[in-house]
Parts: structure tokens; sequence; C-alpha cells
């Protein structure tokens, strides 16, 4: 698009480079409407008009003029040590504040690096805006140094993407991209960005609004499914929530909590719902599932009306369809339609907000229906099954560090794991009793997501502690974040439950292949104390309860990083059990 | 009939054929066809997509998936709706000179032509319902059929003053083609 001479003449908005304090002043402003800017320019000042406070980025050849835009541009920007940190460390900071995370990464090797943690966002849902450098526009498809067809390649772990040709679309692009981002059901949107487009000059217009008629999506739910399910609700026997990551993305868990209580339903949580209903409340089942509690599944099982709330009936938690919920009138309340009737056949589909169908539910349901004997049942259950270990002197035993990191943090933590049984343990015996505390790759299972994420979740809430619950198998993938740590002095506790071993992957070995450890061992083990001291952060060593006990507390009372080794005992495995192909009646390992 | 025909109105932006298939492929789910083309409206495509499937739940979530693409503005399942579809049909037939005249009197009530002619084959083009095509591939297979293309089908709903019409030809036994 071409200015005129007198937009061209107007003064510079973006701070003097060379050095200079950048003014505090030139933050926040806002560039005139009709100003010439470069791609690069426009891209920091995108950022600024939506808020963005924080960037993960990795520079690079084909990002190289949206660094020198950045450079004293007044937006924090954190260099991971790997593409794949920088963006778990976005998904981690979008999972706490409910805020789009926000990655930058160079065109070719750069955004290949960042896959796994895109398609990680997808299934979880997160919202994430990531800009990835292309190759200048005239060389696209010519084998180019450092090109990868990066549209192509991320296509199905995007919610949506662009590849910019026109500096003068590049606004406009940016404004769609975090509109999708976090609306509907949030995910990652990338825009792909060539060289050549970044330092080209156009006129930034932000004004306009976003104008998407193929992407509307429903939040107001339909009023007449929501009566049909308060009809359903009175004349059920066998009630029960199953809320997912739903009423976190709806901030709804007060709702919920009002719902629960109002009609004296028990809740499920998924995996990524802990935390959308208090943990310590009276009518909380537990987590449902693979490993859930037995009173949880024993609901999902038994039930006559299964209510969901934003889960999206994954196989670890259904288990066998076949067994799922097969006498129940199943609602379902899901902003993406596209998950209703997916996996289980759905009697009430509702599509839209959690929270507002919440609303409506409350207007709807005067007070508990007659389903007191099933309710006092599954107390019964949740009180004589609790998720449980054998106490002995055999070891430091991995749930009780979890246990003790939950007292020594007074359950008010957020806690971020990586993935395996400690993930597991973490999730059965640390009590979340807010929301946006619990950060966990679920779907994905990604392996290397902990510390990264981590990082990302104490950036997104500075004055929280933050109790990084990794195992020594995928802490290894991305220990390099360490140097975060260390390098903004993020008071991050970071806890291995060192059990030399690929552990969930040795425990399905011995359950279900007779013991044959193949390749899930590790004996060669880093120093970890030395590790982390290797990065000037404080490592600690403990293998029994009680230095355990003291070594936690004392890494909490003093204010920066801290890395701790837990020497817990190799052996331990995830219980209860739902085997693959059992359903959900047919748990192992249940306390006796 | 199994198959299911869905009517796909798409923004006609890079990438969007792409992430349209890579659905599919990512979903597990079968095209038999896929047409694109633009269409009336400055920047919009239609597509023409033909499931290898009735399965009502498969079709549903194809429905959905695709609705759930940014860049997809309308999706129709125009199975069961009045519409015209048609497929064009190139075949290459074997055909010394002593059947060509034969031949051209064989496709002649399909409305067929034939385009191109060689030393021993001729070219034949025809459009038509898949099911008049079939019918048309059928007679012509004895003869020896060397080349086929198939463009898959395109299709849109008819207009409702013509449904109608329709409906009165109908009731009065007449026959429509
Ligand atoms: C990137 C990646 N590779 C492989 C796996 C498969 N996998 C799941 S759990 C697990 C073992 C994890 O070991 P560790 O981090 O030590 O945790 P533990 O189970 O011992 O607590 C593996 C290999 C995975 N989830 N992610
Ligand atoms: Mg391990």
């Amino acid at each position: 698009m071409m200015s005129t001479g007198a937009e061209a003449a107007a003064p510079k908005p973006m701070p003097e480079k060379a050095g200079a304090e950048p003014s505090p002043q030139a933050h926040g402003r806002q560039v005139h409407s009709t100003l010439e800017l470069t791609g690069a320019e426009m891209l920091v000042e995108a950022l600024r008009r939506e808020g963005v406070e924080v960037l993960f980025g990795y520079p690079g050849g084909a990002v190289l003029p949206v660094y020198d835009a950045l450079y004293q541009c007044g937006i924090r920007h954190i260099l991971p040590r790997h593409e794949q940190g920088a963006i778990h460390a976005a998904e981690g900071y979008a999972r706490v504040t409910g805020r789009p995370g926000v990655v930058l990464a160079t065109s070719g090797p750069g955004a290949t690096n960042l896959v796994t943690g895109l398609a990680d966002a997808m299934m979880d849902s997160l919202p994430l805006v990531v800009f990835t450098g292309q190759v200048a526009t005239a060389v696209i498809g010519t084998d180019a140094f450092q090109e990868a067809s990066v549209l192509g390649i991320t296509m199905p772990v995007t919610k949506h993407s662009y590849q910019v040709r026109e500096v003068a679309e590049l606004p406009q692009v940016i404004k769609e991209a975090f509109h999708i981002a976090t609306t509907g059901r949030p995910g990652p949107v990338l825009i792909d960005l060539p060289k050549d487009i970044s330092s080209a000059k156009g006129v930034f217009h932000y004004d306009a609004p976003v104008y998407l008629p193929g992407y509307q999506p429903t939040v107001e739910p339909n009023r007449l499914q929501l009566r049909k399910l308060a009809a359903a609700v009175a004349t059920a026997r066998r009630p029960v929530i199953l809320a997912g990551a739903g009423i976190l993305h709806a901030r709804a868990h007060t709702l919920l909590r009002q719902f629960a209580e109002r009609t004296r339903i028990p809740v499920v949580n998924t995996l990524l719902g802990l935390g959308g209903f208090p943990g310590n409340h009276e009518l909380f089942l537990g987590m449902g599932g693979m490993h859930g509690t037995f009173a949880a599944n024993h609901a999902l099982y038994e039930t006559d009306l299964l209510i969901n709330f934003g889960a999206r009936f994954d196989d670890r938690l259904t288990g066998n369809l076949n067994h799922f919920a097969r006498r129940a009138k199943v609602a379902h309340i899901d902003i993406d339609p596209a998950e209703i009737g997916k996996n289980v056949e759905t009697d009430i589909p509702v599509v839209g907000d959690a929270g507002r169908a919440l609303e409506v539910l409350l207007q709807e349901c005067a007070g508990p229906g007659h389903y007191e004997d099933w309710v006092s049942h599954l107390l019964e259950l949740k009180r004589d099954y609790p998720f449980w270990y054998e106490r002995d002197d055999s070891g430091l035993k991995p749930q009780w560090v979890v246990e003790e990191i939950c007292r020594a943090t007074h359950g008010d933590a957020i806690v971020v794991t990586d993935v395996g049984q400690h993930q597991m343990w973490a999730a059965q015996f640390y009590l979340f009793a807010e929301p946006n505390r619990f950060v966990t790759s679920g779907g994905l299972g990604t392996m290397g997501f902990g510390l990264p994420a981590a990082i990302g979740a104490q950036l997104g809430d500075p004055n929280r502690v933050v109790a990084a619950v990794l195992g020594d198998g995928g802490f290894q993938m991305t220990v390099q974040e360490l140097a975060v740590v260390a390098q903004y002095q993020l008071p991050i506790k970071v806890i291995v439950l060192n059990n030399s071993a690929l552990g969930m992957v040795r425990q399905w070995q011995e359950l279900f292949y007779q013991g044959r450890y193949s390749h899930s061992l590790l004996p060669l083990q880093p120093d970890y104390v030395k590790l982390a001291e290797a990065y000037a952060i404080p490592g600690r060593r403990v293998e029994d309860e009680e230095s355990c006990a003291a070594v936690l507390r004392e890494a909490l009372a003093q204010p920066g990083p801290v890395l701790i080794e837990c020497r817990v005992k190799p052996e331990e495995n995830v219980y209860p059990m739902v085997a693959p192909g059992s359903g959900l009646h047919e748990m192992i390992g249940v306390k006796p | 009939m199994n198959a299911r025909i869905l009517n796909v109105v798409v923004n006609n932006r890079t990438g969007v054929l792409n992430r349209i298939t890579g659905l599919f492929l990512k979903r597990g789910f079968n095209i038999q066809s896929l047409t694109v083309s633009p269409s009336e409206v400055d920047g919009q495509s239609r597509m023409t997509i033909v499931l290898a499937t009735g399965d009502e739940r498969i079709v549903e979530q194809v429905i959905k998936q695709l609705s759930k693409q940014i860049d997809v503005l309308k999706v129709q399942d125009i199975t069961d709706q009045p519409i015209v579809a048609r497929e064009l049909v190139l075949i290459r037939v074997h055909s010394p000179i002593s059947t060509r005249a034969e031949l051209t009197s064989l496709i002649e009530p399909f409305r067929a032509s034939v385009i191109d002619v060689g030393r021993d084959s001729v070219t034949i083009e025809a459009t038509g319902k898949p099911e008049k095509i079939d019918a048309l591939l059928a007679l012509l297979r004895p003869y020896g059929i060397k080349e086929l293309a198939r463009t898959g089908l395109t299709s849109m709903t008819r207009d409702s003053e013509t449904v109608q019409e329709i409906a009165r030809l109908a009731k009065s036994n007449a026959l429509w083609v």
C-alpha cells in the first residue's frame, strides 16, 4: 500500500535504537493509524495493542528484521534454549493466565522445533499465537536456505494458520489470529512471515473489526435443551457431573460449584479439569479415568444421567466405550459442536459456553432431585477407596513426596508436571482447591513439557509458588531450560522424582509384557545436584522422608529457584488402574 | 445410495484445499471424489465432496469438522435434496476404422460425442449423472478402454421454482431429464 508524502514524513513511532534507554512514554503509546511501518514494526505494535506482556522467542536469519524491531521495544522477551522450550513455556503461561501465549521462531528448523508444542496446544485447547519466519516470498518454493513448508507441516496441529503475502494485510492477520486463538474453543494459530514482508513498509491499521463469516462460535446455549436437562435432573436417580477443562476456559468454576451444591450432584473431574471444582469439596469424587478414583469411575459406570461440562470424552477417561455410561442419558455441554457425539452418543446436546449454560441451569434447577441414596453411596465409596499406597520403610515413596509438597505449599501452589507416573501421582495426591493451578500435558502426553511450562506458569503468575514435579526421563528432554530459570531468577521449585526409569513405560511392561523391561530403564543418570549447580541453581538430593520434608520447606522459604532430586522407590506403580481395553468398572489395584 | 454428497463453500485462500484434505487424512475419512471450482462469488470456491460412506455418525463428524474450519463458509449435505449433479468423463476407446460407425451410434443416446480421433482409437466425451456415466462405460468396456478420466461430481441444489415445476410434472407423469 502506498502512502502520501505527509504520512511518510511523520515521526517514527519506534523508540530510538542505538543503545539508548527506551523512553517510558514509548511503551503503551499507540501509533497513529496512518503511519508507515515495516512489517516487523507492525508486529511489535500489534502485540502492544493486544496487551502482550511477554514473548517467548528464539532468533534466526528469517526473523532478524523482527528482532531488530523488538530491540528495546518494551515487550518482555524470554529466550529459551530450544524453540520447544519457547512454545511449552507459552502453553504454561496460557494455562495459568487464560491469556494467549505468544511465540516467535525463525524459519525452517526454528519452526519445525515448534511442532510438538503446537500439537500439544491443539489437543489441550490452549490459546497461542505463533509467529514463524519464512524465506523471502521471491524464493518460496525453491528449497532456499532454511526453508520448510511450515504451513503444510503444521496444518493438522493448528486451529488456523496464515502465510502473509502482503505487508498491508499483516495487522489484520495478527488481529484475526488473536481473535481465533482466544475465542470459541481456544487453540494455536500460526502466522508464517516471509522475511521481505517484515522489512517492507505499509500503513498500519488496527481498527477494522474482525469479520470472519466462516467462524462464529456459538456462545449462547439453547435454552430448550437446558430445560430438557433440568427436567432430566428432576427425574434422575443416579446423576453425576463430569467437568473438563471447558469449565476452566469458561472461568465457570464458581457457577459449577453453585450448580453442584444446588442440585447436590457429585462431580468428577477429568485430568485437565482438575481445579475446576474444589478438590476438598464434599461433593467431589475425584479424577475419573485410567488412574482415577474408584468412586469417580463407579459413578461414571453406573450413572443414569451424565452431565458433561466441557470434557471431550477422551479414551483415557472413558476406558472401553462399550462399558462407558451404558445406562445413562448423556448431556454434553461444549463450545465445540464437533466434540458432541464424537465418541459418546449424546441425548441432550448443548453447544455453547459452559458458564452461560450453568447460569441458565441455575435458573432452571430449583434444588436436588431424588437421588440422596446414590449420593451417599458414592460418598461412602470415596471415603472407603481413596487413592492409596503402601506406607512402609522400603524407600522414599513418590506418592508421599507429592503429598508432602501439597502439605508444604498448603495446597496453594501451581503444580506443573511432565508426563509419566509422576504426572499421575501429582494429579492423584495434590489437592487442587482453586482453578488454573495444575499445568500438565493431557491430550498429547508430551514428555519434556514440564520444565518449560513451569517457566511460563511462573512468568504468568510471578507471586505464586510454582512446583515443577518432573520425571527423570522427561526432565532430561528439555533440561537445557534450567538456563532460563537461572537467567531470569525464576523461583521455581524443580522437584525431580528420580526412579531411574521411564517409569510409566516400565509399569506397562511389568503389567502387560511379563516384566520384559525393554529399554525403559535409565541406569546412567546425571548428577542432578551438580547439573543444577552448573546452571548456578542450588541443588539438593533427598532419599528419605525426613530430609525430603526438611529440604522442601527450606526450598520454599528461600526466594530463588531450587532443584531437588528425590531418589524414589523405582518399583512403585500407579494405581488404581483401568487396563487398556477394560471398562471403568474393571479397576485393578483398588485399595483393599 | 450409500455415498453422501456435500456441497461446501470456502474462502478461496492459500491452503484451504490442504486443510480440507488434511482433515480427511487426520480423521481417517474417505473421499470418493472431490471437485473444486470458483463459485459465483468472487473469492469463494465451491467444493463437491462425495463421501465414501453413508454411516450417519461419520457423516455428522465430517460436516462438523469441515464447519469448524475458519475458511469454510457453508457445508450442506445435499444428498437428499433436489439437486443437479453432473460429472464429465473422457474415454479413449480402442476403435479400428471398422468399429467406428457402430461406436458412434452406440454413444449417441448418451449425448456423448467423439472429440478426438486417432488411427485405432477415438476419444469420447460425456456429461451426466454418475449412473449414466457408469452405464456408458459398461457399454464401451468390451471395445477396450485405453484411458479414462472422470472429473468427479459437481453439484448444486435446484432452484425452488424448478423443484415445484418438477413436482408438478412428476405428478402428471411426465418424463424429465
Ligand atoms: C516425547 C515422548 N516420548 C515418549 C513418550 C512415552 N512415555 C510416556 S511416559 C514415559 C516415561 C516417562 O519417564 P519419566 O519422565 O522418568 O517419568 P516417570 O514415568 O518415571 O515418572 C514415556 C517414555 C512420551 N509420552 N513423550
Ligand atoms: Mg522416571
